[in-house]
């Protein structure tokens, strides 16, 4: 099911969280709102599970057309994974997840064998057969939030939601979980909207990413595309890292990688600029070069080890960097 | 070699404020609690049992069991609703509210027992419209409840607020996205998270309503048989050299509040292995 945000605005007292905001969610699409500490995405989110209300205005949230901006978080159907998991620690895995199918009134609770049923395939949908009698405190971080995951799911939720999924974990879950849960949402195709302050997990991860800033949308677009055609600098600055060049008045912006390193000797005076090595570092197949520019300014570039290793540089020799062409 | 941090001092430091604080300790708190006892059997079994079975004694003991039975479960339901409110909702007027449920241990038992008589005493403000209805508050049995249920309040809900403070309310927002109602969120999952702090503090006030003596002195009227709470019957004892007889009667309170501070105990060691497995 779609989500449509339209002109949502928030204000707590004299602070403004979400300044008219509209957004569309597509139909089983993996959306990102990616953003700074601040800049408005959780508020956003709990907004769109009902856990906050807009302020009164022409603001409302639709899910396929269908407006639930007055419609309470009990009623709306969404399924929400916490950024802590809230899972509940007196009730065993089991119990956390058949929670929403065990507080339905009782002429539409499913029989016990029923959700009994439901719940060890949610647990298998989630990898994690077998543990539906431990308690929360027995479990590892990764293993908490695939539990949060199936209780929201249990519902049968019309779309997902993800406060931070993994802001609580160890970089090298956080990885693994990553992918599953990419391919998860592959499988089940139901429409997940995510907050993360990650660019990395945000162009990795989503089909569609949000930017956003100070309560507003930056920009929406294609991973790649916001990636490759950042509209502001605060963009081009979050996603990923960036070389900010002092040209007289003029900031130029560009990506590590879009910066050649030829020897001193290649230099061309009409496109090139001459330089000092400054830093060398590499790990892995790409490495990472520091120069200082002969005005002063540092510039980090990325290139291939094995182009490196042809270069055989070391600190303090002279180099020409030839700046990719502006495109735009 | 023993482990040393730069903070801790010398062995013999150590012990010797060890030994100066069970020294203290002993001679303030457990030398009077072995008095008690003490005095109480000074004279004999039979004596010790001779007034416990008095009527004066029998009618104290009911009436303070009448009182702390009807103050504490309203306590329990005032402090589990304050610490509801004011840790689950932002409102205005919320800190006023906080500074409030601290007032009756903040303002001394025998100005708060004053208060009541002031308001439904025969020349308070009350007073004459409760005679002519026929009401009896103060010198009472509902008397001695108000006070009772006035200077007991801050124990519940003061157990409860930092608890519900530190679990946040996370846990009932994901009840509520899972569809429960108001109820259901809590009872289960509310209600299960702070069973042990809430416990905790029934027992504190428990043991502070049936040991509460300045304000039910003042609302009670020491009538004897009639009004005279465990506590007011040991002062009245007391007071007419009848010392085998009180201290006999406080051997009660003295045991109450053993039994009290070993289950506060008990219910500290089975949080705390709990709290422990949570992390």
């Amino acid at each position: 099911m779609s989500i449509s945000i339209q002109s949502i605005r928030k204000t707590f007292g004299a602070y403004t969280a979400l300044e008219d905001i509209s957004l569309e969610v597509p139909n089983g699409s993996l959306t990102a709102l990616l953003g700074p500490s601040g800049s408005g995405k959780t508020t956003l989110l709990r907004i769109v599970a009902g856990l906050d209300f807009a302020d009164p205005g022409p603001g409302r949230i639709a899910f396929h057309d269908e407006d639930v901006s007055e419609i309470s978080a009990r009623k709306r159907g969404v399924g929400f994974v916490f950024q802590h998991y809230a899972l509940f620690q007196h009730m065993t895995v089991a119990q956390n997840i058949a929670f929403g199918l065990s507080v339905l009134p009782a002429a539409q609770r499913p029989q016990k064998s029923e959700i009994r049923d439901r719940v060890l395939e949610l647990l298998k949908l989630v990898r994690l057969e077998g543990l539906d009698k431990r308690r929360p405190h027995e479990l590892s971080g990764g293993q908490r939030q695939r539990v949060a995951l199936a209780r929201a799911l249990a519902i049968r939720p019309k779309v997902l939601l993800l406060d931070e999924p993994f802001g609580a974990l160890d970089a090298q879950v956080r990885k693994d979980l990553r992918r599953w849960l990419r391919q998860f949402h592959d499988e089940i195709g139901l429409t997940t909207l995510f907050v993360t302050h990650d660019q990395e997990e945000a162009l990795e991860l989503s089909d569609q990413v949000v930017v956003m800033r100070n309560a507003r949308i930056e920009q929406v677009g294609k991973p790649q595309n916001v990636y490759d055609h950042p509209r502001s600098p605060f963009v081009y600055e979050f996603l990923g890292n960036v070389n900010k060049l002092h040209e007289g008045k003029n900031v130029r912006y560009l990506r590590p990688h879009e910066i050649e390193v030829l020897f001193a000797a290649e230099c061309n005076p009409a496109t090139d600029l001459l330089a000092r090595v400054h830093h060398l570092f590499s790990a892995g197949p790409i490495a990472t070069l520091t120069v200082k520019l002969t005005d002063g300014q540092f510039l980090d570039v990325e290139l291939s080890r094995k182009y490196l290793d042809e270069l055989s540089l070391s600190i303090g020799d002279e180099v020409a960097v030839r700046l990719a062409e502006v495109t735009d | 070699m023993p482990h040393r941090s730069v903070t801790t001092e010398s062995p013999w430091v150590r012990r010797l404020l060890i030994a100066a604080a069970f020294v203290v300790l002993s001679l303030f708190l457990l030398l009077p609690l072995a008095a008690v006892f003490a005095e109480a059997f000074r004279k004999g079994w039979e004596v010790f049992l001779a007034s416990l079975h008095e009527e004066a004694a029998f009618s104290a003991i009911k009436l303070t069991l009448i009182a702390a039975g009807i103050s504490v479960p309203l306590n329990t339901l005032f402090g589990v609703s304050a610490a509801w409110l004011v840790t689950k909702f932002r409102f205005r007027g919320r800190s006023l509210l906080l500074s409030l449920i601290d007032l009756p241990f903040a303002v001394s038992p025998v100005i708060a027992g004053l208060v009541w008589v002031l308001l439904f005493g025969a020349k308070g403000w009350f007073g004459p419209w409760l005679a002519d209805h026929d009401i009896k508050i103060i010198f009472a049995l509902p008397g001695i409840v108000i006070a009772t249920v006035f200077v007991t309040f801050p124990f519940v809900a003061r157990e409860l607020i930092p608890l519900m403070e530190t679990q946040g309310s996370d846990q009932e927002e994901a009840a509520v996205i899972l569809g429960a109602r108001g109820w259901q969120i809590f009872f289960r999952v509310t209600l299960p998270n702070i069973k042990w702090g809430l416990l905790y503090g029934v027992l504190l006030c428990n043991a502070r309503a049936m040991g509460e003596f300045g304000a039910v002195s003042v609302v009670s009227g020491h009538i004897r048989g009639e009004t005279n709470t465990l506590p007011l019957h040991i002062e009245v004892l007391y007071n007419e050299y009848q010392f085998s007889a009180a201290f006999a009667c406080a051997t009660l309170l003295a045991f109450l509040a053993l039994v009290t501070l070993g289950m506060k105990t008990a219910v500290e060691q089975l949080t705390g292995h709990q709290s422990s497995n949570h992390k």
